[in-house]
């Protein structure tokens, strides 16, 4: 049974349909692509997996549960969690801290309930460790590079146990090296039996780490093929539509 | 995890404890860092310099005159600096200390007792500071624009309830409310044990020191002040994360407003007297206070050393030009010249040296 089955599902916005019975599933351990121009209909449907808006028509089904998501909050408790493109980092906390930010772990007894610091870095640090990033707890996330950020953002998405996490964008505005590093982490994920949706732009990236790529193109689904099975020639063919279907 | 396995991850990754434990910058290179320790840094030199300038500056009475005179701006300091480090500004802050005053002076000219005349007036500026945060933190308007209406609405109030009399006739409970605003602690002889070179610290003082130590216990320890400090970072972060950002800024607001009517009530009874145009002006004199402490106006920053020791600044300068025997309408140039000073250095904190933020900025400007 797929982890993540989206059934035949719609958007419109008023007279604007963003997305047209889109249909797919991933399987739970498996990193697929998703790829496509500017208005295909990508950022709608992250969108509407994290639970920003519900589906115009059709269904998310989650584990075999069909969810209803109307807030982010609701897609979390089932597992999905979503990395966001601007990273929603708090800048003058440390990594640990933004790991933990909105989860503190709490001693004491109220009304003196505390911050039980020593036990949020320790947990960061495993996090990290697991994540083979060199991100260090203690360190202010102002000083880090683009890796290291993604790495703190990844780090909060293991920390409630996510089964499917949604990645918009993460190598658009790092490095080379940076690039290798993230893509890493999402191996890493791979390897905890964590499903990863990539939104990217960059065809190396995704030919390197997705299993599957899904290509959207004016609201619907034009494929939905194996990397082994493809080459990017014919991916970009479909992104533009010299390519009709394959 | 195989056990071997496990092993084989520890080997190469054995450095968990030893990454825990690093610190990124020591304790000493963080007070270095840090712009209220440069600040107290300085106060106590120029405490230093007017003592041996003007010995009457350093005596024991001058201290209490100077810490009473601080204590209610620091007060309203550190409420500011929760409401600056959310990256928002509370102008109203003089405005509400009118209106409490005016408030709880009213019910002891009607000759109720002093706890429910305090109260109303306490009442009276948690409203103003719900006010303030309700349409900041629900309704979403710039929080400029909403204390600066405060600002205009309380004082008005003042003036209007006040029926822009002096209120000083208070009833029986005149000498306990006069006691509250005028107590010291520790006494010299005959009537307290303490020898002459102690200051007879005001009970404005004292209270200052309590909240200060209060609030700096919250911002270490809980989590509602780490929310605070990403809310002032990257809000849409915080939200994101469920962080309740709403209703945090809510409560800063709402806190600034605390601060300020207890500001309000010490002064109250210190002079013995409620007028409508108490604690104006003061609004800028708190957020000056604060800025110098290290609070950044652009949120995510701020401690509570840092309100009070930027407010004892600002006061012990005053107190150093008067005492220096410079005109006294020079006050103003001095204090504005250290503010832009102290933001200036406040930009340092990334570890640019000073020469270095300089030249970026010309160069900033020319580009």
């Amino acid at each position: 049974m797929a982890l993540l089955d989206v059934r035949s599902i719609s958007k419109s916005f008023g007279a604007i349909r963003a997305l047209h019975d889109v249909s797919f599933s991933v399987d739970a351990g498996e990193v697929v692509g998703l790829m496509g121009d500017n208005g295909a209909g990508k950022s709608t449907m992250v969108k509407l997996i994290a639970g920003n808006f519900p589906p115009t028509e059709g269904a998310v089904v989650v584990d075999g549960k069909a969810c209803h998501f109307h807030r982010p909050i609701e897609a979390r408790a089932e597992g999905i969690e979503v990395v966001y493109q601007e990273l929603a980092l708090a800048d003058n906390l440390t990594a640990a801290e933004n790991v933990f930010l909105g989860r503190e772990i709490k001693k004491g007894i109220w009304p003196l309930r505390i911050l039980d610091k020593q036990a949020m870095i320790k947990r960061a640090g495993e996090l990290f460790a697991e994540l083979k990033s060199e991100t260090r707890p203690r360190d202010l996330v102002k000083k880090m590079s683009g890796g290291q950020r993604q790495a703190v953002a990844i780090a909060r998405a293991r920390l409630s146990n996510a089964k499917l996490v949604l990645m918009d964008e993460p190598t658009a505005a790092i490095s080379v090296r940076q690039v290798a590093e993230v893509l890493e982490l999402i191996r890493r994920l791979k390897s905890r039996g964590v499903s990863v949706m990539l939104i990217s732009h960059r065809m190396p990236d995704v030919f390197t780490v997705c299993d599957r790529i899904i290509v959207l193109r004016r609201g619907s689904k034009v494929a939905d093929k194996e990397t082994a099975a493809t080459s990017p020639e014919q991916i970009t063919g479909l992104i533009t539509g010299a390519i009709r279907e394959a | 995890m195989k056990p071997s396995v496990a092993k084989a991850i520890e080997e190469t990754h054995a450095a968990i404890s030893d990454v825990v434990g690093v610190r990124e910058q020591t304790t000493l290179q963080r007070l270095m860092a840090s712009q209220a320790f440069w600040v107290a840094v300085a106060l106590l030199a120029l405490v230093v310099f007017m003592t041996w300038l003007e010995p009457t500056f350093g005596t024991a009475d001058n201290a209490t005159n100077v810490t009473r005179n601080f204590a209610p701006l620091a007060i309203m300091s550190l409420g500011m600096t929760v409401v600056i480090i959310t990256g928002g500004i509370d102008l109203s802050v003089g405005s509400v200390m009118g209106l409490v005053a005016i408030v709880t002076g009213l019910l002891l000219t009607w000759h109720y007792s002093w706890y429910v005349a305090f109260a109303a007036g306490l009442l009276a500026g948690l409203a103003c500071g719900a006010f303030n945060g309700f349409f900041v933190a629900y309704i979403g308007m710039p929080s400029f624009v909403v204390t600066l209406g405060m600002l205009s609405i309380a004082r008005s109030l003042a003036v209007v309830i006040s029926g822009n009399q002096m209120l000083y006739q208070f009833g029986p409970d005149a000498p306990i409310v006069r006691a509250i605003g005028q107590a010291k602690w520790p006494l010299h002889a005959p009537a307290g044990w303490a020898p002459r070179w102690i200051p007879e610290f005001s009970s404005h003082f004292w209270v200052m020191v309590i909240l200060a130590l209060i609030l700096g216990a919250i911002f270490i320890f809980t989590a509602w002040a780490r929310h605070l400090y990403a809310i002032g970072s990257n809000e849409n972060a915080a939200r994101l994360t469920g962080v309740p950002v709403d209703w945090i800024k809510f409560q800063a607001y709402v806190f600034s407003s605390f601060t300020a009517s207890v500001a309000s009530l010490l002064l109250l009874g210190y002079s013995g007297s409620a007028i409508n145009a108490m604690g104006t002006g003061y609004e800028l004199r708190v957020i000056a206070g604060t800025v110098i402490g290290g609070a950044n106006l652009m949120g995510g920053y701020g401690t509570a050393f840092g309100a009070v020791i930027g407010s004892a600044f600002l006061e012990v300068i005053r107190n150093a030009l008067l005492m220096a025997g410079i005109d006294s309408n020079w006050q103003g140039a001095f204090v504005g010249m250290f503010i832009v000073i102290a933001v200036l250095l406040g930009m340092q904190t990334s570890g640019t040296s000073l020469v270095a933020t300089v030249r970026e900025w010309v160069a900033w400007k020319r580009g």
